[in-house]
């Protein structure tokens, strides 16, 4: 594989031209903000908060699945994408019902420290109050629907790791949500192995161990990388 | 005496609308940080002291909790006429918070399950609910957002002393939504 | 009707020159001709129960052997459906109801029946120039003898014979045909891309899945011309490489989609698609793909993930699918207009194509005129056309009197141009400086009687139902844009929130996924452009201009009644 060199934030660097800016950028200690992409599973760029700037480009760029070339030269940090992070973030708060202090991921949640990071001290859009459902029906775990930021990585880890695709969203635009098997409760579902996955990868609250209260939960979703790295030496 | 002392000092008041106080308890739990401060601001309104008319020029009003009610609107509306600095303090201020917890379901259903199915006799013995609980900037222009649950002791002193010294708190990194 | 149908097998130029010249024989022993429109606007006003009563008319006056009645494609002016032509006479008979049929044949080389006179020399046919829809519907859009005879397939065995696949492309990148999906990329150069990658399997795509609002440009080609939207296909094939279809097409339409399956298997029948394709080098199959209606789904990414069997959800490009599109495959993804224009391009040389049109924007386009218009219907113009010509000439105008406010040109992508920008020229790339957009050619024309805010909440409406929900920005911008427009509509909107749907639309514009949320603050962006002052109409003095949101004159945040005066 060919090594290219590319300059991020007027920092010099080299990287594998297979490799995407999102990757080779945090190796080299810049960090690109991002909610929907997680080591170990396939990338999905929707929540559009990895979007950079790349010179000679018109258009903003996911870096999560956009691939580093000879010469690129990519800014991570702007006014004006940082305004744009902002507004999704927002988006992100006033689609669902996220009430941080009676949430089991309080301060484990990676959209409460995205809005931290980004310095969202108040919500500017309207909120949506959506009527959202809790799923309890599972032996071990909880879905609460108020808290998912339909960044999929559950769909994803239990699709391409555990093998078992029994969450999927169903819907569109405004209305999508996350189902388990052909929408019933979770609890029935045939196709859940009860691995847990979906809750490790899960950034928010959404996804949770029964009997954790608020702010108990703590998710670490590192052992997906090893398992994406056993199988692909597998193959 | 000397001139600095006759000039008055800046006023200050809290409000209360719907919150758990503990916004007001961590305002407290600065112990006797208070009494520093208070030789510096003069606390003209509050839950905490005995004052029943809100006065026409406060310089820093820290706001606890949503606008859920007719009251809270009525009182955040004159609160907000006579104050400089309009400060929301709290995740319940700030994001309307558990308060919140509420506006998906819908006024009626919420009455019909905390006064057992019939309708309490309003508005004579408890202010009318809003559709929604609110954030205060929904309602009126906030100057300052202090987000957490509460925000600590020493967010609320951070915040008090920098605006008695007439600069922005930078409140990055100190508190967040939740904490 | 009396249909000939051949059974031979074409596997050569000598067999097509054959059939088509038995064909025109075949149609030449007929005295008289006529055709009676089958396309859809015409079939929804029963041209089905004039042709079958013409039909009847005919066998009983015994005249079978010298009368001739074929369904027929579309005129054009759907206003006035359904339509009969009898072209010996060069005459148009508009609103025919079998009441009428009698008089019609009785009136074959006789003196036309001039209460049913539809003026085909005047401005609405003589402006047109017609590449894509040269038929002017005087072709029976399910045979394929009709088809050969009218010269059908020859482009696709000259191309076959003469050209070699370099060449293909290179004649198309000389013509300046640009995609007529609505983005404007050289036909020509996607082409290369496709033919200079390499792979074992790669794919030709015909995106049919039409879905602006207004649009119908597509359905109408795939109904009247199916074979030459299957030729067109077949001479890119031959040109990139690929040996597999997939006409994409959406289920709501029906008579398109029962066309080109017909259509498919019949030239499959006669050696004109499948394996060696006349007898030479080529072999093509296709497969019709029918589309549930997700607008989403006519995003070339999204397309392909529903024809793999997976929901319909874009993603993000490069990779462009002309590297790695359906399968993972090289595909060729063109839209249905960008095919049928292939024929008359190998047919008569790039360089008479060029020659229509202006420096940048190559050849016509054909447009769908709907709304506040006299000549509702399908048209086609060369690019470089006039707004004004468009909707004055050949349009007719705005009917009843009223006053023309604006044209929406493009889709919910696409924008609203006020009349003074009419005499603008219809070409991609003016149409983008105003704001607006090629589109597919959806053409809305409003009046004095739209509510521009109005409006862009209508298109708004349709982004945010259409979203996908993939990305945050289009799955979560749409819906508040859509929530505050509506606000604004009501008299509830605030300029402070004015401000923040303009931020909106910067957002939702830049940082969406795919064209749909790019596209989807276009409406907004362009109506505050023009029609800034209907805004703050509503949001200052609680007022809609055009009485849409309440009466002229009335406060829109009154709960209006129906029974109130």
């Amino acid at each position: 594989m060919r090594v290219v060199t590319l300059k991020i934030n007027d920092q010099e660097m080299s990287g594998r031209e297979d490799e995407d800016i999102l990757h080779v950028a945090r190796e080299h200690g810049i960090e690109i903000p991002t909610l929907c992409q997680l080591d170990g599973i396939s990338e999905w760029g929707g929540c559009r908060l990895c979007l950079v700037e790349i010179e000679g480009s018109a258009k903003l760029s996911a870096a999560c699945v956009t691939k580093v070339s000879e010469g690129m030269v990519v800014n991570t940090e702007s006014e004006r994408l940082s305004g744009y992070r902002k507004t999704i973030v927002e988006m992100l708060f006033t689609e669902g019902n996220h009430i941080c202090s009676v949430c089991v991921s309080n301060n484990n949640c990676e959209l409460q420290d995205m809005s931290s990071d980004l310095k969202i001290d108040h919500i500017s859009l309207p909120y949506r109050y959506p009527a959202r459902t809790v799923d309890a029906s599972h032996d071990l775990f909880i879905f609460d629907a108020n808290r998912c930021i339909l960044c999929t990585r559950c769909v994803r880890v239990c699709d391409q790791v555990e093998g078992a695709h029994t969450w999927d969203i169903a819907g569109r635009g405004i209305q999508s949500q996350l189902i388990s098997d052909l929408h019933q409760p979770w609890g029935e579902s045939d196709s859940c192995t009860s691995c847990g996955k979906c809750v490790e990868a899960c950034p928010t609250g959404a996804l949770f161990e029964k009997g954790k209260a608020a702010g108990e939960m703590v998710k670490d979703p590192k052992f997906l990388v090893y398992l994406a790295d056993m199988k692909a030496e597998k193959s | 005496m000397s001139t600095t002392e006759v000039k008055a000092l800046p006023k200050l008041a809290t409000v209360w609308l719907d919150g758990c106080s503990g916004c007001h308890m961590s305002l407290l739990d600065m112990d006797h940080r208070l009494l520093t401060l208070l030789e510096k601001v003069d606390l003209v309104y509050s839950p905490l002291v005995d004052q029943k008319h809100f006065p026409d020029d406060v310089d820093i009003t820290l706001v606890e909790g949503a606008v859920s009610s007719e009251s809270d609107l009525e009182k955040i509306l004159m609160v907000r006429r006579h104050t400089k600095i309009l400060v929301s303090l709290g995740d319940c201020a700030v994001t309307a918070n558990v308060p919140s917890l509420r506006n998906p379901l819908g006024v009626n259903a919420i009455l019909e399950r905390v006064s057992n199915g019939g309708l309490p006799k309003q508005p004579d013995t408890v202010p009318l609910l809003c559709a929604h609980a609110r954030p205060v900037h929904t309602v009126v222009k906030v100057d300052l957002y202090v987000p957490g649950c509460p925000p600590s002791a020493d967010t609320i002193h951070t915040v008090l002393t920098e605006l008695l010294a007439e600069k922005t708190p930078d409140l990055h990194g100190i508190t967040r939504f939740g904490l | 009707m009396i249909d000939r149908k051949i059974t031979q097998q074409i596997s050569s130029a000598e067999d097509l020159a054959k059939v088509a010249a038995e064909q025109l024989e075949w149609q030449a022993q007929y005295q008289h001709r006529v055709f009676v429109c089958m396309g859809t606007a015409c079939q929804s006003v029963q041209s089905g129960a004039v042709l079958a009563a013409l039909q009847t008319e005919i066998k009983n006056k015994g005249r079978e052997n010298e009368c001739l009645v074929s369904p027929g494609g579309c005129q054009g002016n759907c206003a006035s459906a359904p339509l009969v032509s009898v072209p010996e006479q060069d005459l148009l008979y508009q609103t025919v109801q079998p009441a009428d049929v009698e008089e019609i044949v009785d009136a074959l080389a006789g003196k036309p029946v001039s209460r049913l006179l539809c003026d085909n020399k005047g401005d609405f046919f003589s402006k047109q120039n017609r590449v894509v829809t040269n038929h002017r519907g005087l072709l029976n859009p399910e045979s394929i003898e009709d088809y050969i005879a009218a010269g059908g397939f020859r482009a696709l065995l000259k191309a076959l014979a003469e050209f070699s696949p370099d060449n293909v492309v290179q004649e198309l990148q000389k013509s300046g045909l640009r995609g007529r999906g609505g983005a404007g990329y050289p036909t020509g150069l996607k082409w290369s891309t496709v033919a200079k990658a390499r792979a074992e399997q790669k794919y030709v795509i015909c995106n049919a899945d039409e879905g602006d609002p207004g649009a119908f440009m597509n359905r109408s080609v795939l109904e009247d011309y199916p074979f030459r939207v299957l030729e067109g296909m077949a001479i890119a094939a031959y040109a990139v490489g690929a040996s597999k279809g997939y006409v994409y097409v959406r289920a709501e339409y029906p008579l398109a989609v029962e066309r080109v399956t017909k259509a498919i298997r019949s030239a499959e029948k006669h050696g004109l698609l499948g394996n060696k394709i006349g007898s030479m080098s080529l072999d093509f199959h296709v497969e019709i793909r029918l589309g549930a209606g997700a607008f989403v789904c006519g995003e070339e990414t999204a397309l392909i993930s529903s024809i793999e069997g997976g929901k319909g959800l874009p993603c993000p490009r490069p990779p462009y699918p002309a590297e790695s599109g359906l399968w993972g495959m090289p595909t060729l993804i063109n839209n249905v207009e960008t095919f049928a224009n292939v024929v008359p391009i190998i047919t008569n040389g790039a360089e008479w194509y060029a020659t229509i049109g202006t420096p940048r924007s190559k050849g016509t386009k054909t447009f769908a005129l709907s709304g506040r218009i006299i000549n509702t219907g399908l048209v086609e113009v060369p690019l470089g056309t006039s707004l004004r010509q468009m909707i004055f000439d050949i349009g007719g105008g705005v009917p009843d009197g009223h006053k023309f406010k604006a044209v929406q040109t493009g889709g919910p992508a696409g924008g609203c141009i006020p009349e003074e920008h009419l005499d603008a020229t219809i070409d991609y790339e003016t149409l983008m400086e105003l704001g607006s957009f090629m589109g597919s050619g959806g053409m809305i024309v409003m009046d004095d009687s739209s509510c521009m805010v109005d409006v862009a909440k209508f298109f708004m409406q349709f982004c945010a139902a259409e979203s996908c929900g993939k990305c945050v920005p289009c799955r979560v911008g749409t819906a508040h844009m859509h929530d505050m427009l509506d606000r604004i509509t009501k008299g509830e909107g605030t300029m402070e929130e004015l401000g923040q749907l303009e931020s909106l639309c910067d957002v939702v514009k830049f940082t969406s996924l795919c064209g749909l949320g790019q596209g989807a603050p276009n409406p907004v962006l362009s109506t505050l452009r023009f029609f800034k002052s209907e805004y703050l109409a509503h949001i200052v003095e609680h007022t809609c201009p055009a009485g849409v949101c309440a009466p002229i004159g009335q406060d829109i945040r009154r709960p209006t009644c129906a029974l109130s005066p």
